[in-house]
């Protein structure tokens, strides 16, 4: 890259020469800052909203601090609730890569997490771990692949749209899961919360070493890491971008529009099904309705936080697990409701969107001689 | 009165009463659905809106004890929720899609966040009229406690079906959602016509809301919306953006929502959640019917996002 003298704004002071390479870094810091802009843009609006309520802004991020992040403790805490978020990040990033909104990552997790609770039945009391948990795996990847599969499906043969289809399986799937754990599947040795019979502490999943922190949160990580692999670095990935980029184009190239849509909803849907899976496997032992706990949603947050790069979930999934895991002692210490987790990642959400109008603007991050 | 046995009578006739009961937060949400997506834009955030309104109009009856006046405040929140929409979808390369899933999360956080010293008060409800004073029959007279607010809604909805043929304003919305450039060149701030629509659209879906809680079911809670919003935008599509489409189609989810309760009054709670589930699978039917990628829609505004 040759430095031209020639700046496009004012605040690139110096015009002297400057390495290219660090040239390179100054115009890709645009997706570090800009996020790290709505990040802060949302502290302070937040900070606003709790002053009109009579509450203090420090003691809130001060126990968002310790809650989340301040402790051993909190860490494991917020890497048990970050490994759901990835996988649920990444039902919703690899489809926006050709350009789909998926946002019923949360059905193909519940449906993913009963269908390995009720695969697991026949297993339970005899089948060693090496035996039970892949079939449990499988369950749980198949069904989501197969409920967000349909959703691509739907879109590219029928026209329908994505957004509003997966939000109605959302609620579909959650019928499905309580008709079958309160009549066919409910385990009778459990009345006040009808569940699925327990899976047994051998099939259970393991922590990593002394924490609390199950295989979950590594399997998230690899699976982030191939999937950047396979859409960055592949054939596959790279038609799918193209057609993100415009369809009428990658149909002009021949690309099968189609089958990518499918596939990147399967890819999407099998990791949202791996997150119930770990769910059923490493935190509730059984299925039951405890399963909507909203990792879906937030993982759509976590994904438009990262930009749908799968690689970059990682660390905002540890981040939004970290504050849902200071939400109880804030709700607890401050006497806020337990909304208010609800109310930050909306704003958050919102301040981030609006923040996209700021890129090509700034002029510290344009291109030379562009 | 004692009550009679309808024998047979009776799901049909709990169909039909739970069909106008239900109906009612659809249409005014897909009306207001409609109006914004004929200006061209769309907005997912309804039932953000919907939810917002349904806390800020029960908290207003129970405050002051006029429900109409929960009503209005519900309406006038949610058209707050439309002005930042609008605002927010006028700059530069924010997509509306995403705002709406947004704004979503965001009002109904908000909604929980301010809600939550109304959970257990009990707030006056809006009175309805008893069309049903000349039988004898309980559960034909409860049928027959219509609200005016669906009414309302029905005089909404052949008003903004007579306004889009008839008027100024209505052309300049259709214009403005066909397209754009033809909306400038003529003179008229496309981005001022989709704010007003979709503030106006949002006052309709609070309106909604406030029907959910001061109503049917008739109290606030987290659980009152379970996508009535977002359902409303697929019902604006089986209308085919026809204003008197939505009233039909908001009396036909109504009706699919009301067999779950129906059939459970008379006893029948096998598979509750299946028919609980009914208004989904219907709304999904419906768009896998009618919903082609061979052809465009019908009556669908050229702008729209969600379309092309």
């Amino acid at each position: 890259m040759t430095v031209t003298s020639q700046t496009s704004g004012e605040a690139t002071s110096g015009p002297g020469a400057i390495l290219g390479f660090l040239d390179r870094i100054r115009v890709a810091s645009e997706y570090l800052v800009i996020p790290l802009i709505a990040l802060v843009a949302t502290a302070v609006l937040f900070s606003l909203f709790l002053l009109v309520l009579g509450k203090s802004p420090v003691d809130f991020f001060d126990l968002l601090w310790r809650g989340g992040f301040g402790t051993a403790f909190s860490w494991q805490n917020t890497l048990v609730r970050a490994s759901p978020l990835i996988l649920t990040a990444l039902c919703v990033a690899i489809p926006a890569q050709l350009g789909l909104v998926i946002i019923g990552g949360e059905g193909a997790l519940v449906l993913g997490g009963f269908i390995a609770a009720i695969v697991a039945l026949p297993f339970i009391g005899w089948a060693p771990f090496w035996l039970t948990m892949p079939v449990m795996v499988v369950g749980a990847v198949v069904a989501g692949a197969l409920w967000i599969g349909a959703v691509g499906a739907l879109r590219h043969y029928r026209g329908i749209n994505e957004t509003i289809s997966s939000l109605l399986m959302y609620y579909i799937a959650v019928a499905i899961m309580n008709f079958f754990v309160e009549g066919p599947f409910k385990d009778l040795s459990n009345p006040n919360k009808p569940s699925t019979a327990y899976i047994g502490d051998g099939n259970r999943v393991g922590k990593i070493g002394d924490t609390e922190v199950h295989w979950g949160l590594v399997a998230g990580i690899v699976l982030a890491i191939a999937l950047w692999i396979l859409m960055n670095r592949t054939t596959f990935g790279f038609a799918a971008r193209i057609t993100g980029g415009n369809v009428r184009a990658a149909k002009a190239q021949g690309l099968a529009v189609g089958r990518l849509m499918v596939i990147a909803c399967m890819i999407a849907g099998a990791s949202a099904g791996l997150a119930g899976y770990f769910e059923v496997a490493a935190i509730q032992g059984k299925a039951n309705a405890s399963l909507a706990a909203g990792y879906g949603f937030t993982g759509i947050l976590v994904a438009f936080l990262a930009r749908q790069n799968a690689i970059a979930i990682v660390p905002v999934a540890i981040l939004l697990g970290g504050i849902a895991a200071a939400g109880g002692l804030i709700q607890r210490r401050m006497g806020l409701p337990d909304a208010t987790v609800n109310v930050l990642t909306g704003l958050m959400f919102v301040v981030l969107l609006v923040s996209e109008t700021l890129y090509g603007r700034i002029p510290l991050f344009k291109q030379r001689g562009s | 009165m004692a009550v009679t046995d309808l024998g047979l009578m009776t799901v049909p006739l709990a169909i039909f009463a739970g069909a106008i009961r239900v109906s009612t937060p659809f249409l005014f949400v897909s009306l207001g659905e409609c109006l914004t997506e004929k200006s061209g834009r769309i907005n997912l955030g309804l039932e953000g809106t919907l939810v917002f309104g349904a806390m800020s109009g029960y908290a207003t009856a129970y405050a002051t004890g006029w429900p109409w006046l929960g009503v209005l405040v519900a309406g006038l929140a949610g058209s707050v929720f439309g002005m930042i929409h609008g605002i927010i979808c006028k700059l530069p390369k924010v997509n509306d899609v995403a705002i709406g899933i947004a704004m979503m999360m965001f009002g109904t956080g908000i909604a929980f966040f301010l809600g939550k010293p109304f959970i257990q008060p009990q707030a006056p409800h809006l009175p309805a009229i008893d069309f049903g004073f000349w039988t004898s029959i309980p559960q034909l007279r409860v049928a027959l406690e219509i609200n005016p607010l669906f009414f309302v809604g029905i005089a909404v909805a052949i008003a903004m079906w007579w306004a889009f043929k008839n008027t100024r304003a209505g052309l300049i919305i259709r214009m403005t959602g066909d397209s754009a450039a033809t909306a400038k060149a003529m003179g008229y701030s496309v981005d001022l016509v989709r704010f007003l629509a979709t503030t106006a659209g949002g006052f309709l879906a609070g309106v909604g809301g406030s029907f959910l809680s001061l109503y049917y079911p008739g109290a606030w809670n987290e659980g009152l919306s379970s996508g009535q919003g977002l359902m409303a935008v697929a019902l604006v599509i089986f209308s085919r953006w026809n204003p008197l489409a939505c009233f039909g189609a908001a009396l036909l989810f109504g009706g699919a929502g009301a067999i779950g309760p129906a059939l459970q009054s008379i006893g029948i709670s096998q598979g509750y959640y299946f028919y609980n589930a009914a208004p989904y699978i219907l709304t999904l039917l419906i768009m896998i019917a009618s919903v082609s990628p061979k052809r465009s829609l019908r009556g669908a505004p050229g702008e729209l996002s969600i379309t092309k």
